[in-house]
Parts: C-alpha cells; sequence; structure tokens
C-alpha cells in the first residue's frame, strides 16, 4: 500500500504522463459538510480501450513488460472504497482518461492526504514540457496552479531553474496554508 | 497568497542571464524510479534529497528526472546515474542519508560509491 493519498496521486499521474497527455488537470476537494475528499485526476492522453478499461482496476494487468502486476490503481480504488467512498474510472481512446475517488473524509481508515507539495512539485519540475492544472479545494475555498499560466510569464526560462523550482514550491505551500486555515487532512 | 507577479520578477531577472542547461548529452542524469514499487519503498526523500542537494551544491550540469519501473522492484528505491561516455552506475535501496554521499563522493568528487551499487550489495 502506498500510506498517502498523495503518493497515490503523485503514482496514477504517472500513468497520464505514459499516456502522452499534454494537460493533466488534478483536483483535490475537501468538504466537510458531505464529509468527503474528492480526488479527480483528468488527462488528456492517448486513453484506453473498453478491454483495458475494464482489466485496470485488476491488480494482475499491467502493461509493462517486467512483471505481470500492476498495482497503482488498484490501491488507489481500495484506498478509497475502504472508506465508503467510491471509484470510477473512464476513458476513450484518443480523448484522454478520467479518475475519480472519493473518500470519506472522517472515516478512521482514510488515509492522510499526505505531502500534496511534494507530488505536484515533483510532476510540475520534472516534466518541465507538460502541462498541469492543480486545484485544491477545502470547503469552497480554492487555489490553482495552472503551468500553463506560468510558462506563458516565464517564455523559455524552465521551470527547474532552482529560482523558478523554489518559486513553485513556495506558491504551493503558501496557497495550500492559505485554503487550510491552520487544518491539516 | 502567493502572487504571479513574484514570478514575473524571477523572469525578468533570469531573462538574457540563463544559461540553459546543455541539453546536448553532457549533462550528467540522475534518474530516480518512481512507479508504484519506488514509491512505496520510499523514492520520495529520496528524489527530493538529490532535488535539493543539486540545487544547495550549485551542480549546473547535473540533471535530476525520474522514470518508471525496471522491474527490480525488490532493490527499490532504485537510483542510476547516467554519465556521458561511462558506465550507468546503479545504486539500489537508497535513503535520503545515502544520497548525501552519492552527491558529495559521486557526483561531485567523481568517485562512484561503490557500497551501495548493485554489484556489490548482490555478492
Amino acid at each position: 500500500m502506498l500510506p498517502e493519498i498523495s503518493l497515490n496521486i503523485l503514482d496514477v499521474a504517472q500513468n497520464s504522463i505514459s499516456a502522452g497527455a499534454a494537460l493533466t488537470e488534478i483536483t483535490v476537494d475537501i468538504d466537510s459538510v458531505s464529509d468527503t475528499l474528492t480526488v479527480c485526476i483528468n488527462d488528456d492522453g492517448c486513453g484506453m480501450t473498453e478491454e483495458q478499461l475494464l482489466a485496470v482496476t485488476d491488480p494482475f494487468y499491467t502493461t509493462r513488460k517486467t512483471r505481470k502486476i500492476g498495482l497503482g490503481v488498484p490501491f488507489f480504488k481500495t484506498a478509497a472504497e475502504n472508506t465508503g467512498g467510491s471509484f470510477e474510472i473512464a476513458s476513450e481512446v484518443g480523448v484522454g482518461t478520467k479518475v475519480k475517488a472519493v473518500f470519506g473524509l472522517s472515516h478512521i481508515d482514510r488515509m492522510p492526504l499526505g505531502d500534496m507539495v511534494f507530488t505536484i512539485h515533483t510532476l510540475v519540475t520534472l516534466n518541465s514540457s507538460i502541462d498541469f492544472l492543480y486545484r485544491y479545494t477545502v470547503d469552497g475555498k480554492s487555489f490553482t496552479l495552472d503551468t500553463r499560466q506560468f510558462r506563458e510569464i516565464l517564455g523559455d526560462v524552465p521551470f527547474n531553474v532552482p529560482e523558478v523550482s523554489e518559486y513553485i514550491k513556495s506558491y504551493l505551500i503558501e496557497n495550500s496554508e492559505e485554503v487550510n486555515g491552520g487544518r491539516s487532512f | 497568497m502567493k502572487t504571479l507577479e513574484e514570478l514575473m520578477a524571477i523572469r525578468n531577472k533570469m531573462q538574457g542571464q540563463v544559461n540553459l542547461r546543455a541539453e546536448d548529452g553532457s549533462a550528467v542524469r540522475v534518474v530516480v524510479g518512481m512507479a508504484t514499487c519506488g514509491i512505496a519503498a520510499g523514492a520520495r526523500p529520496v528524489l527530493n534529497a538529490f532535488a535539493e542537494g543539486v540545487q544547495e551544491k550549485g551542480l549546473k550540469d547535473v540533471m535530476v528526472t525520474q522514470t518508471g519501473c525496471i522491474g527490480l522492484c525488490q532493490y527499490e528505491p532504485i537510483v542510476e546515474v547516467i554519465e556521458p561516455g561511462k558506465e550507468k552506475v546503479t545504486y539500489i535501496k537508497m535513503t535520503a542519508e545515502k544520497v548525501a554521499e552519492v552527491i558529495e563522493q559521486h557526483l561531485i568528487g567523481g568517485d562512484v560509491v561503490k557500497k551501495y551499487t548493485i554489484s556489490t550489495e548482490l555478492k
């Protein structure tokens, strides 16, 4: 198991990168009224066939050649379902894939959200040729990180130069703290 | 809240003086396995330690990057150091502490930290 929701997101988002996505949208929406924590990962990658889609939540399915087990998606699904939540995955070849996991926010078995700053910072700075849209919401208050916006401002200055990388990290930290308002999830 | 104006300021400062990293294959590549197996075994702090260490030491010609599963899950976290014109070095069962040694001795000093390489650990 991956012990934090943020690690599951990092893992599942790698599938979007492998699928050749130009834009991957990641949203985390925490709502204490409905008592849910909802994660969506949507990409415009190559998508999956119906057959692949049926197989992807099966731990004994993987596209890689090195071994016959693929645990990323099954881990994420089980983690959500164990908290009274739900898991959906939809995909279309040539269009992209949508993953949605709903966790019971106050459920005793819900793993901590963990370090989302690291997850997003890693995805953005190590894959600087593709775009990410991240939205983090707590009880209706939210912030957005859009690499397309960054790219427009930066021009040919890449995301992985230290000054920019540091800016992206503190952008994530400061804005998350503001949205969290002293709470942690 | 952090604003985009700050990013604008960084860009204005950097533009022109950014020595865009050599993409001509002369850079040293540090590749961290970040598939499910790697992440579960603790690749996150390892990747973080490399990214921060390389930045801290100002190693401009070192590129830290990630890859998927290479099929040796039992040895994760795995890190490959690829220097142009040299044989690839594979470090296994890495931790943030070991990363500090690899940065100091291998990336800066040029000596492979043999005790953490796959060929040593498997003997």
